[in-house]
């Protein structure tokens, strides 16, 4: 080693004390064990939180919104679709408004000038609607705009284009796209999707640039295929329409059921309501009254009772029964045919729709036969069509049955149905004597009609249908139940409504149920209509009319071939014309 | 030997630049396929208004509206003694 080439600084440097330079020494080993306990720290037991928060400034968690299901009818047309939609919300504190900026949200939103401004004047909220619900072409100019503070945020409506027509049955969505009402709620499970979810990296610039982790994939809701076709339903609630409007009635229902099948084609309710703008509703327009209404049915339920007698065999459809003097009393009550006659073959008790003749027939019988033949078809049972809030009907056991209680069930008083268990117990009838489970939901065409449980003989079937076929010919209740080039078959109901434990004397609720063609019946067509008022009220007058119009044009968009054509003898069933008149007062 | 360290370094260098180049890639084609995606569900969202719209044209009260009042149609009245009525079976037939 060279001696310093200083002799002062050397000098300086013997002169320090060694006693700092490990002072110095320590310090800085101190410094590098302080930063490396750091580092063992950070790295060793902050680890995953550090992560965690890096991570977080770069990754982001995306939801994948999955689409609500389509509902559609039976040939594929669409009958309801959620489309998104945006929402335009504020952050009142954040907002810079210009007045030219001003005017134009003003235009585009529709919105009260003035309201705007007071709203906005609330600087202490983050969050406020503007308008919900704009569509995306009007939200993307509002963007457009970029006012700063002004925000918009995507939405799901869901529209219905059938409208009114099948509002009872499809229902609608709240708010939030989820079910509330009809098969909107009772499908809710399936039509409404899984959202699912991503973890991506984004760049500065808000680019997605990489996916990390796996990607939880979005379940988009079924679609759901109605038994619905939107032609008739559109027909039956036309003319369901047209008759509550021209009875004055407060309300009314149609069905219309696929006979080898149980499918439903057709629902219509009156009064209803635009599910799309649906503003204010109450119970009494939004309730599907054809599944969750009871009503005491009347003469329709004559041929059950019939169907009965003759299962039992002591009577055929040509056994003369004593109706005379057209009343009967049984303990205190009375009961009293709208017409007097004097003797009645069972077929015409079906025709001219006697209650002597029925309560008669229905005394023969034991009160179980009676219940077994009204459970069998399916009354005080649910109809199990799925909708939610179905009414299951009241059919007392028949161990408590008074007798006056079994004679007025012969003809349909004391007992309550809904009209879906009405048309459906006709399949009976119109199916060789099964009853079909009736289905709102499309069923797979492949495999084929449906069997259903056999309730009655198909002989005894037959021997019914026969009878309900006089019903619609001269001297019947419901001529103008009559469609041209077909055999139509069925039973008008007039029934006091029950009000208060006693039946009121001027209100009714009448009724309609058939099929047709007679030779080989396809549909069922169901009518109801809720205190006709406008002087009709029997239903041959006021529900007949409807089953003619809806059944006549379901027959022939569905290509039914008539099985009474014009020039055949089946034809020749017009009466004159005041013959008409005379029978249309028979209930 | 010192020849044969400058030729790693410059392989070490050109991979080091393949491999920045190729994720830059990786992510201008992910945010492509990013772009093609949502172009695709705003296809499926359009899709669903189209259908939307048709189904609100061709709603049975406005065809029969414009039938009967705009291009005076009227359903066809069977007349008896135009002769046996016959039903031609068409595509209308439900399934």
């Amino acid at each position: 080693m060279k001696p310093p080439a200083n002799p002062a600084m050397s000098a300086v440097s013997l002169r320090l004390p060694i006693g700092r330079s490990h002072f110095l020494f320590a310090l800085i080993g101190f410094w590098f064990a302080a930063l490396l306990l750091r580092a063992l720290y950070l790295q060793g037991l902050q680890n995953d939180f550090l992560q965690q928060k890096g991570e977080s400034r770069y990754a982001r968690v995306l939801s994948i919104s999955a689409h609500r299901g389509v509902i559609s009818d039976r040939n594929n047309e669409l009958l309801a679709i959620s489309t998104p939609l945006e929402s335009i919300w504020v952050s009142p504190a954040e907002v810079r408004l210009s007045a030219a900026d001003r005017s134009r949200l003003v235009k585009l939103l529709g919105l009260d000038s003035i309201e705007i401004n007071r709203r906005l004047a609330d600087t202490s909220r983050e969050f406020l609607y503007l308008k919900r619900h704009v569509s995306p072409e009007r939200a993307a100019t509002i963007a457009a705009l970029k006012i700063p503070g002004v925000f918009s945020q995507r939405e799901y409506k869901r529209f219905y284009p059938a409208g009114e027509e099948l509002a009872h049955v499809i229902g609608f969505t709240g708010m939030d796209d989820n079910g509330q009402e009809g098969l909107e709620l009772a499908y809710q499970d399936s039509l409404a999707g899984k959202p699912g979810s991503r973890q991506v990296i984004k760049d500065r610039r808000g680019h997605i640039i990489e996916q990390v982790g796996s990607q939880r994939a979005p379940v988009n809701g079924e679609d759901l295929a109605l038994s619905i076709d939107r032609r008739i339903q559109y027909l039956a609630h036309r003319e369901l329409k047209a008759a509550v409007a021209a009875n004055h009635a407060r309300a009314g229902a149609a069905i219309v059921l696929d006979v080898k099948t149980g499918e439903v084609l057709a629902m219509a309710n009156v009064p209803t309501y635009n599910p799309n703008n649906r503003g204010k509703l109450d119970r009494d327009r939004t309730r599907n009254r054809a599944i969750t209404d009871l009503f005491e049915p009347g003469s329709t339920l004559k041929p059950f009772t019939v169907a009965a007698v003759l299962e039992a065999g002591a009577f055929n459809a040509d056994s003369v029964i004593d109706v005379a003097p057209g009343w009967l009393r049984i303990g205190r009550a009375t009961i009293r045919d709208a017409h007097r006659h004097d003797a009645l073959t069972v077929a015409q008790v079906i025709q001219k729709s006697s209650n002597v003749g029925s309560v008669k027939l229905a005394l023969s019988l034991p009160p179980q036969a009676l219940w077994d033949i009204f459970h069998d078809v399916g009354f005080g049972v649910p109809p199990s069509s799925g909708f939610p809030g179905e009414a299951a009907g009241k059919l007392r056991a028949h161990k408590s049955w008074k007798p006056i209680e079994h004679a007025t069930m012969s003809y349909g008083h004391g007992i309550s149905v809904s009209l879906l268990q009405l048309a459906r117990a006709y399949t009976v009838f119109a199916a060789d004597g099964r009853l079909k489970p009736v289905s709102l939901i499309k069923l797979d065409a492949k495999s084929g009609p449906v069997e259903g449980r056999r309730v009655l003989s198909p002989e005894t079937a037959k021997a019914v249908r026969e009878m309900l076929e006089t019903v619609v010919q001269p001297g019947g209740t419901a001529l103008k139940a009559q469609i041209m080039g077909y055999r139509v078959a069925g039973k008008t109901g007039t029934a006091h409504k029950a009000e208060n434990g006693s039946y009121a004397a001027r209100r009714y609720i009448s009724s309609f149920v058939g099929f047709a063609p007679a030779s080989d019946p396809r549909l069922v067509v169901a009518v109801m209509i809720d205190e006709p008022n406008a002087g009709q009220h029997f239903g041959g007058a006021v529900a007949a009319p409807v089953f003619s119009s809806v059944m006549s044009g379901a027959l022939r968009m569905l290509s039914v071939a008539p099985d009474a054509p014009a020039g055949s003898d089946a034809q020749d069933i017009l009466p004159p014309d005041d013959e008409t008149i005379a029978i249309k007062e028979e209930i | 030997m010192a020849k044969f360290n400058i030729f790693l370094l410059i392989v070490c260098i050109g991979c080091a630049i393949g491999v920045v180049t190729s994720q830059h890639r990786a992510r201008t084609l992910y945010t492509e396929l990013q772009e093609e995606q949502d172009r695709s569900r705003q296809f499926d969202v359009e899709w669903g208004q189209l259908q939307l719209e048709q189904s609100t044209w061709a709603t049975h009260a406005r065809i029969e509206k414009i039938a009967v009042e705009k291009l005076r149609m009227q359903a066809p009245q069977h007349a008896p003694q135009a002769g046996p009525l016959q039903m031609v079976p068409g595509r209308s037939e439900t399934r």
